[in-house]
């Protein structure tokens, strides 16, 4: 029911649209009644041998049922169909805003075949809540009230048959089918979920599947999960042909009903003659309107179940955001935490002696030990907008970074990652940041762009805690170029403009030059127009990250990083590039991050992360 | 609306279609009893004066007919589905069975999303073609012949009427339905694109946040979005005029005979049993055809699919042209240019394919060191730095070789590979540099079989069997059909491991993700295989350790992890040759030097080829080979090729002389 109204409230902006189309819609079945039972009565009539001007009204009104109810048809099927739309992209606009504060952090958990199938399946099956779930059984009760004044009128006997029926056919028969169904159709769901994973599986590990021979394999399970749907598809079609014959059979007998209810009293002279064609007809033809009832139980299923899913990804509980959203929760963790580590680097201070320390929880009952530092700002979130933010990036701003005790692991089962990590980097200098795979280098480049929170110990940028700036702010300071970088299906123009939408051609070929791309690009056929597919797949691996520092040394913020970003170059071109780089950012900090020491001679720093952390 | 090859498929669960067909049937008959009855009963209460009584057994009957139909229409659905299921379980097969043999080089070009969308959403659009659309097709075209066979001896007028418009119907259909056609390829192109457009903005959603400009792509979703109602609602548009043709085609050819009807039965022309009969089977005449147009556009969705899914099933993998003929002008160019060695090689692979039949030469042994036929395996249990249990089976006299290969990916932007010759066997660690673009992945492309040279010969010799891969030649069918039927592939690719530079881990434990490499090996051989690789450390360090769930909706691992996952499974893999595409970039320094341990280790058992352009591997390799603008140019040992000071020692050089 949350959801039901929650979806509603999607749809209220198109409210007219669907009063409209409902309207419509209502009008299409009583055309279609109006029709039927006025052309019975016209031959029952006729039959009587009254003089043909009699006739004359009744003519008129089949003719005109006979046109109306084709232009309502349309009508009535455009603008649901336009509301539709409209509330497709009100879907879509709505899960976007709602994820994109949360990303990446909240889509750590899926890939991309999943997201895929969440957000363009799932909208699209939501795109129908209006067309299948709402509409059929509004216009089914506007119909039952028309036709149930209209049948009362002539004998309340016939209205309440109807009635009956109505329900039986609308409500009864699909219900009892769905819940005999229903544990099918979870089952249908699990399997057709598995398929599809199956399926990205194949298309995007086919390197893999190919060189180790696992095609007949990988087809064998697909048959073998395909095969399973098809059986449960079957099962589910037999119960949708039995939910059809059922709501057949309590349709005819509606009609057949009121027909034997009629035929005494057209005998006894209670009912006049030529009604008696007419009613059955009538109640029949007004069935039309609970035809799609049925499936309107498993398109709310569908519906829901997708709205659940979306929402699932937009509102689950996160670890990490939920102390970023709850100023109150988060207040007492800090104090907690800062207590706690602010004690520990007290009783070593810069001593390289390893001493055997306890992992501190949140929970540990070390945290009882008294502070010794005033408190820091327990409340970031609320200050946040308040103070000084750092606008556009010029460099005459202060950009040093001190990283000092800083504990972090994504969520409270995890391990940590960092262990009262602390150094500084002055403006200017030039940082290699290395350690093993795992040892948090890119987490580190996710904390410091405030992608996650951290929970203990500061970060500092030009002297001011982190979390004091809107992170916006702080994504303006930093230029960004990791592996993962990623390019988007469009043209390298797009791609370079998308990091300084206002720059002129000259900048972007200064920037391309840069990063030594600009030739190659000016060597395609199309140039910067050339369209570079899905991931920048049509340009290799070096010519991906080129690009991509391209677009970074386009934006040109005071701080760069390079998170492992030369490793797909060759060796001549990382140094020519690296070198450049390093030339050109003379004012300015750059953070190579890398696992290994060659590309990174000429720093004024090298930081090896495991070593400057406490453990 | 009927595509011929989609019938074609039908064909296969023909009995099932025929069934369709008689029920349809079936439900006619019903369908003009029951109209037949109520107009008798109607005649004899209404105009007759008879009672309940007298009329009781005709609603009897009238009861049975209903839960006849009922019965018919239960089988109908269930009948269709069956075909329909059939169907889309064989298609989809062949599909991804078709996108196998087309192999990984050729699917770069489509993204991965509109892919995934034929192979699932597009073939669940055929169950709407089968399932609804044909069934539906039939009945259209039996139960109003039927019906008219009844309407027509009782009153000519309103059976011309009927006969007049029916034909209409179809017709409107199909004039509109052509014109809808194109506009209805669109909104699939379009549902297409936008789930790529959807999926790429997701993926990069941290890019776009970097930039600030996540916001902004608001405003490009919501223009996507509405670029999509348009055209949606363009084809609807057209598709429901389709629709109010028919209806109003319909309708108003009921009032025309309602109205017909009346006014002769006021001259007394009819009987008014006649009439009502005719007026009930009237909307029954025009039902199935009305029907057919709300399952019209089923059936164009289906067709458009069908579109798509068969654009898929016809790719070719390469299209061929007189390519042999350029290739070997320019040869006779390049002869003379050619240097001794490659001449060399040349010669060796004759001498090779010479002893298939004899096998005496005595030059080829300075190449070749043992004989062919002479299988010698190693069974090796190796207790060594802790690695226990992995089998090392081994062929000594294995080798792969590359002779005088070209190749480009498309004949405008020229080619990548412009003659590359070499060789390398077993117990040799061989390392392939140079700068990026210089054609290396299309070289490890190459050897695993995923692309064909255009011209020249690529050959493995493994325990005995001389494999061999051929350019294709345009006018020899039947090794076109080698190609394609993948035996000498499978062959090949079984003596083959490789390790891409992205590793793809597959829905599954981790445990499975190795046991890839060879599907019986035991848990002790995949452990071993993990220790090997450096991955046993972190895998132990897993929640369920090597039953823990990774790929799709499983843990995350990081980059460099994921590597080492697909390292062990090549090294489980029992191959004689193994490929490095870039596979260790991601690994840090001590990472790397695990895996020249793990090699040396192997050595005995694997020709090694290393693709880097970090040189720390290349330069430990007894041999390097250096590919500059689509040849071998330098070729030697790391110090050799440092004191020649050419490309390689540029090379090092830019490396900061770290080796």
């Amino acid at each position: 029911m949350k959801d039901f109204l929650s979806l509603l409230k999607l749809l209220k902006p198109y409210r007219l649209g669907i009063v409209i189309a409902l309207l419509f819609s209502f009008l299409t079945v009583v055309s279609n009644v109006g029709l039927m039972a006025v052309s019975a009565v016209l031959i029952s009539w006729a039959a009587l041998h009254p003089p043909i001007l009699d006739l004359m009204t009744t003519i008129v009104a089949v003719r005109f049922f006979g046109i109306s109810r084709a232009v309502f048809r349309y009508l009535e099927r455009y603008f649901s169909h336009d509301v539709t739309f409209k509330i497709l992209k009100t879907l879509r606009i709505d899960f976007y805003s709602k994820l994109e504060p949360l990303a990446p952090a909240c889509l750590k958990a899926y890939r991309s075949g999943d997201l895929l199938a969440r957000l363009v399946g799932e909208v699209e099956a939501l795109k129908d809540f209006y067309l299948r779930v709402l509409a059929p059984p509004l216009t089914a009760f506007l119909v039952l009230i028309g036709v149930f004044i209209f049948l009362s009128d002539f004998d309340l006997k016939f209205a309440l048959v109807f009635l009956v029926f109505y329900f039986l056919t609308g409500i009864i028969i699909p219900l009892t089918l769905k819940r005999l169904s229903r544990g099918l159709k979870e089952e249908m769901l699990e399997v057709k979920a598995d398929l599809n994973a199956r399926l990205v599986d194949s298309i995007q590990g086919m390197t893999e599947i190919t060189v180790y021979g696992q095609a007949e394999n990988q087809l064998r399970l697909v048959a073998g999960l395909g095969g399973k749907l098809a059986r449960l598809q079957g099962k589910m079609a037999g119960f949708s042909g039995l939910t059809q014959a059922g709501s057949q059979i309590a349709m005819n007998l509606a009609g057949w009903c009121v027909l034997v209810l009629a035929i005494p009293m057209v005998a006894s002279g209670r009912l006049e003659g030529i009604f008696l064609a007419m009613l059955p007809l009538c109640v029949g033809t007004s069935f039309e309107a609970v035809a799609s009832l049925p499936l309107v139980f498993s398109y709310w299923e569908e519906s829901r179940t997708a709205w659940k899913r979306l929402r699932e990804v937009t509102e689950a509980p996160n670890y990490l955001f939920s102390q970023a959203h709850e100023p109150q929760s988060q207040a007492r963790t800090l104090t907690q935490h800062l207590s706690l580590t602010q004690t520990l680097g007290q009783s070593q201070p810069q001593t390289q002696t390893p001493v055997p320390v306890q992992i501190p929880t949140p929970n540990s009952s070390t945290a009882k030990i008294p502070t010794l530092t005033p408190e820091p700002n327990p409340n970031p979130n609320k200050t946040g907008t308040q103070e000084k933010v750092i606008s556009v990036p010029e460099l005459t701003g202060q950009y040093s970074l001190e990283i000092k005790d800083l504990w972090f692991r994504y969520s409270p089962e995890e391990p940590w990652i960092f262990r009262g990590v602390s150094f500084n980097i002055l403006q200017g200098e030039k940082v290699a940041l290395t350690g093993p795979s795992g040892a948090g280098k890119s987490t580190l480049v996710n904390l410091l762009l405030r992608f996650y929170e951290y929970e203990i110990g500061t970060i500092k940028l030009g002297g001011k805690e982190l979390k004091s700036y809107r992170p916006e702010d702080i994504r303006q300071v930093f230029g960004v170029v990791s592996q993962t970088t990623h390019l988007f299906n469009t043209t390298i123009r797009e791609n370079l403009l998308l990091a300084k939408p206002s720059a002129t051609e000259q900048e972007m070929w200064e920037a391309a030059k840069k990063a030594k791309i600009h030739d190659f690009i000016q060597s395609l056929p199309q140039g910067y127009d050339t369209y570079i597919g899905e991931g920048g797949y049509k340009l290799s691996g070096g010519q991906r990250q080129r690009v991509a520092i391209a677009r970074a040394l386009l934006k040109n913020a005071p701080i760069l990083v390079l998170d492992e970003a030369t490793a797909n170059l060759d060796a001549l071109a990382e140094r020519e590039v690296l070198e450049s780089l390093l030339e050109l950012f003379q004012a300015r900090t750059v953070l190579v991050i890398a696992h290994r020491r060659a590309p990174v001679k000429k720093m004024d720093k090298v930081i090896d992360l495991p070593s400057v952390q406490y453990e | 609306m009927l595509d011929k090859r989609l019938l074609q498929e039908a064909r296969r669960t023909r009995c099932f279609l025929w069934l369709t067909i008689i029920l349809g049937l079936f439900s006619a008959c019903f369908i003009v009893l029951q109209a037949g009855l109520l107009a008798r009963i109607i005649n004899r209460v209404f105009l007759e004066g008879q009672g309940l009584a007298e009329v009781k057994i005709m609603l009897g009957l009238l009861l049975a007919v209903f839960l006849g139909r009922a019965v018919v229409t239960w089988l109908s659905e269930v009948f269709s589905h069956k075909t329909a299921a059939g169907i889309k379980e064989d298609l989809r097969q062949r599909l991804l069975s078709h996108l196998f043999t087309l192999g990984p080089n050729k699917i770069k070009d489509e993204s991965t999303g509109e892919l995934v969308n034929s192979l699932v959403e597009g073939v669940e659009t055929l169950e709407a073609y089968f399932a609804r659309y044909l069934p539906q097709l039939a009945l259209a075209a039996l139960v109003p012949l039927f019906i008219l066979g009844f309407v027509f001896p009782l009153d000519l007028l309103s059976g011309g009427i009927m006969l007049l418009t029916a034909p209409l119907i179809p017709l409107f259909m199909i004039l509109i339905g052509k014109w809808a056609d194109s506009l209805s390829r669109k909104q699939w192109q379009s549902l297409s694109r936008m789930s790529a457009h959807f999926l790429d903005v997701l993926q990069g959603i941290t890019t776009l946040k970097l930039f600030g400009r996540s916001r902004a792509q608001l405003e490009v979703i919501a223009r996507v979005s509405d670029r999509f109602r348009e055209t949606t609602l363009g084809v609807l548009r057209v598709a429901f005029l389709s629709a109010l043709a028919l209806e109003l085609l319909s309708t108003l050819s009921t009032a025309l005979v309602a109205v017909g009807l009346g006014l002769r039965l006021v001259y007394g022309r009819i009987l008014f049993e006649e009439a009502i009969f005719i007026l009930l089977l009237a909307p029954e005449f025009y039902l199935p055809l009305r029907l057919l147009g709300t399952q019209f556009h089923a059936g164009m969705a289906g067709v458009s699919a069908a579109e798509r899914i068969y654009a898929i099933l016809e790719s070719d993998n390469k299209q061929e042209t007189n390519r042999e003929q350029e290739i070997n002008e320019e040869e006779k160019i390049n002869k003379v240019k050619r240097t001794k060695k490659e001449t060399k090689i040349e010669q060796d692979t004759d001498k090779i394919q010479a002893t298939d039949n004899k096998q005496d030469t005595n030059k080829e042994k300075h190449y070749i060191k043992r004989e062919l036929s002479q299988e010698q395996f190693k069974e090796l249990k190796v207790m060594e730095n802790g690695l226990s249990g992995l089998r090392l089976k081994c062929a000594e006299n294995s080798f792969l070789l590359m002779e005088n290969v070209y190749y480009a990916y498309d004949r405008r932007q020229g080619e990548v590979l412009k003659g590359v010759s070499f060789k390398f066997s077993v117990g040799e660690r061989v390392a392939l540099v140079g700068e990026s673009g210089a054609g290396k992945s299309t070289v490890a492309g190459l050897l695993m079989g995923f692309i064909k040279p255009d011209l020249g010969k690529i050959v493995c010799s493994s325990q005995g069997a001389l494999l061999c891969l051929d350019s294709p030649h345009p006018n020899n069918e039947g090794q076109g059909e080698q190609w394609s039927s993948g035996s000498v592939l499978t062959k090949w690719r079984e003596n083959i491991a490789l390790v891409p530079q992205h590793a793809h881990l597959f829905s599954g434990t981790v445990a499975d993700n190795i046991l890839l490499g060879r599907t019986d090996a035991s848990r002790e051989e995949v452990v071993a295989a993990a220790k090997l690789a450096g991955a046993h450390d972190f895998i132990s360090r897993l929640a369920q350790g090597y039953d823990t769930p990774v790929g799709e909706g499983g843990t995350n691992l990081s980059g460099g992890q994921v590597q080492r996952l697909a390292l062990a499974r090549a090294f489980l893999k029992e191959a004689p040759f193994l490929i490095l595409d870039e596979a260790t970039s991601g690994l840090e320094e001590a990472g790397e030097a695990r895996i020249q341990e793990a090699l040396e280790y192997l050595r005995p058992a694997r020709g090694v080829l290393i693709i880097a352009h970090r040189l720390a591997l290349a330069a430990q390799a007894d041999r390097i080979l250096v590919l500059s603008e689509g040849r071998i140019v330098e070729e030697g040992k790391h110090e050799e090729l440092l004191q020649r000071r050419g490309v390689y020692y540029r090379l090092v050089k830019a490396y900061g002389g770290a080796a």
